[in-house]
């Protein structure tokens, strides 16, 4: 066996789990983070097929403020990771919208500038505007980073402000679709976080995409001291007296730890101890899953018309219906990006991307044989690009064909695979941990289920626990 | 150590965890708080990075002392180890 014994060992190379660990390896802990895959990022990754590089999960990272607005996530973040703004050298949207009705009739755009969404409200929805305002003032006099605050319905909470269902379910729509792991509700305070994350604040990527975020926090975590194994997974964390006492490695070594920080989710992480806690792991498991197609094309997406919407959430369905479908897919709702539609300062990226994710069951996915799973690929494919087009501008069907290079298309199974969450829940656990505590006094969450949402909040999330229970010393030893 | 040294190490601190903020016109008497945008967990970090810099533990019910720039350096110039030769 290895000596290795660590102050901090963190699970998963994730967003979170790399900002907890430069935290860490910043005020001098000497720890390592161990990562199943060999590339990093967790939800959000990227992978290389047939020479192309394709990005995962991030559509647009969230929370963008413009510089000089201070106080936000972003700015917290870039500070406690000593990043300096321009190397995540982030480029802002141009413009997304909330597309609803079987053509997208009722729609309401909005960008980083927050007035723009508030105007069309008004337009859209006169009679709500005043309990449209109100729920904009209790949203901005939440205090969402609390550790300990009680679960309320955010159904519950906007419903005191907003009375007709369409608006309500036009706001939710793009909330839930960026982060909800709950089905048809939220929490309020998670409710607080996505309402200020996309409409307060905003959406930008950077130029080159997640990689670009990824070396940025790579390079800091190594400049900082921080070990990394990739390749290497954490098969199962011994108990023994109320403690994460050892971790036993994909490979069969064992490592010590003083403090281990999981970004694994909550289920995963129980289902890790061995004992295992299986009964806790059940009552808190994730169930809803997506489909995400890709087309590169020999263009920008502005040549087929569609050059304005950067993000589009559509849904054609009388009350949007955010749950785990019946069907393999869920059709009915959905999510448009168009990468290039970010203003890139006079760039273009080399190829034009067209991006379709809906809902879709795990199980549905899960069990088919191979050829059955690539047949259903194509088709669940064609039907969900067709779906999503009601909602952009009119292109001719033979135009896209004739653009598009190639395609890819991740499902359930892919997330399963790729992130090992259970049941391929992209957003984790339904009941959030806020505190990041276990039954075990040295075993920490952070991530999707600690819940903080998007990267920001993800890297937020590796911060505030890391300093909670490592540096502030909250966890007793 | 002098006072206004021990000053300087702190703007250091300061300027490497909130590189936005312009630490040019500050006012040693005035509250830090109240001249620029810190929150709580800046002030953590102004303390995590006293200890790693400069190995000065200040423990939390002292962190009143780190309020201005002036009492910051009342509380931590005795606290440097060369404090007696200065």
């Amino acid at each position: 066996m290895n000596d290795s014994r660590y102050e901090v060992a963190i699970i998963g190379a994730g967003m979170s789990g790399l900002a907890a660990g430069i935290r860490l390896a910043h005020f001098g802990k000497k720890v390592c983070i161990f990562e199943r895959h060999n590339a990093p990022g967790g939800l959000n990754s990227f992978y290389s097929f047939a020479g192309r590089k394709y990005d995962v999960g991030l559509h647009a990272m969230t929370n963008y403020v413009p510089p000089g607005v201070k106080g936000t996530p972003l700015g917290k973040l870039l500070r406690q990771l000593r990043i300096d703004r321009e190397e995540f050298a982030l480029c802002p949207q141009k413009q997304s919208r909330i597309a609803f009705g079987p053509r997208g009739e009722t729609s309401l755009r909005f960008t980083n500038d927050f007035a723009v969404l508030e105007a069309e409200v008004a337009a859209r929805f006169p009679a709500q505007i005043d309990g449209w305002r109100g729920l904009v003032q209790t949203v901005r006099a939440y205090d969402d980073v609390s550790l300990d605050a009680q679960p309320v319905s955010a159904r519950e909470v906007v419903g005191r402000h907003l009375t007709d269902p369409l608006l309500t379910d036009m706001i939710f729509c793009p909330l839930m679709y960026y982060g909800s792991a709950q089905e048809r509700d939220m929490e309020f305070g998670q409710f607080v976080i996505m309402f200020k994350a996309l409409f307060l604040e905003g959406f930008a990527r950077p130029f080159e995409g997640v990689r670009l975020i990824l070396r940025v926090l790579l390079e800091k975590y190594r400049a900082a001291g921080g070990e990394r194994r990739m390749k290497c997974g954490v098969a199962k964390i011994i108990e023994h007296e109320g403690r994460a006492a050892r971790l036993i490695l994909d490979n069969g070594d064992e490592i010590a730890a003083d403090q281990v920080i999981s970004s694994a989710g909550f289920a995963e992480t129980m289902r890790l101890c061995e004992p295992a806690h299986l009964a806790e792991a059940g009552q808190n498991t994730g169930a809803l899953s997506f489909i995400e197609t890709i087309s590169v094309l020999n263009r920008p997406p502005a040549a087929l018309g569609w050059s304005d919407d950067t993000i589009v959430f559509f849904n054609d369905s009388e009350r949007f219906d955010y749950a785990r479908p019946a069907d393999q897919v869920d059709l009915r709702s959905g999510v448009v990006c168009l990468p290039n539609n970010f203003d890139f300062a006079g760039a273009e990226l080399p190829e034009g991307i067209f991006r379709v994710t809906c809902l879709a069951n795990f199980d549905r996915w899960a069990s088919l044989p191979e050829t059955v799973y690539q047949a259903d690929k194509q088709r669940w494919f064609a039907a969900a690009t067709r779906s999503a087009r009601r909602f952009l501008p009119a292109a001719d069907d033979g135009a896209l064909a004739a653009a598009t290079i190639t395609t890819d298309m991740f499902t359930p199974r892919t997330i399963r695979k790729f992130t090992g969450h259970l049941n391929g829940a992209i957003y984790g656990a339904p009941n959030k941990i806020r505190h990041g505590r276990t039954h075990l006094k040295n075993l920490f969450l952070c991530g999707t289920d600690q819940g903080f949402l998007g990267i920001v909040g993800a890297m937020l999330s590796g911060i505030s626990m890391a300093n909670y229970h490592v540096l502030q010393g909250g966890a007793p030893r | 150590m002098t006072k206004d040294a021990c000053k300087k190490l702190v703007i250091d601190i300061i300027s490497d965890i909130a590189p936005d903020e312009d630490l040019s016109g500050i006012k040693p008497e005035i509250r830090l708080r109240d001249q620029l945008q810190l929150d709580s967990m800046d002030f953590l970090d102004i303390v995590m990075e006293l200890r790693k810099r400069h190995g000065i533990e200040v423990p939390e019910a002292d962190y009143g002392h780190l309020a201005s720039l002036e009492s910051c350096a009342d509380y931590l110039t005795p606290k440097f180890p060369d404090a007696a030769k200065a």
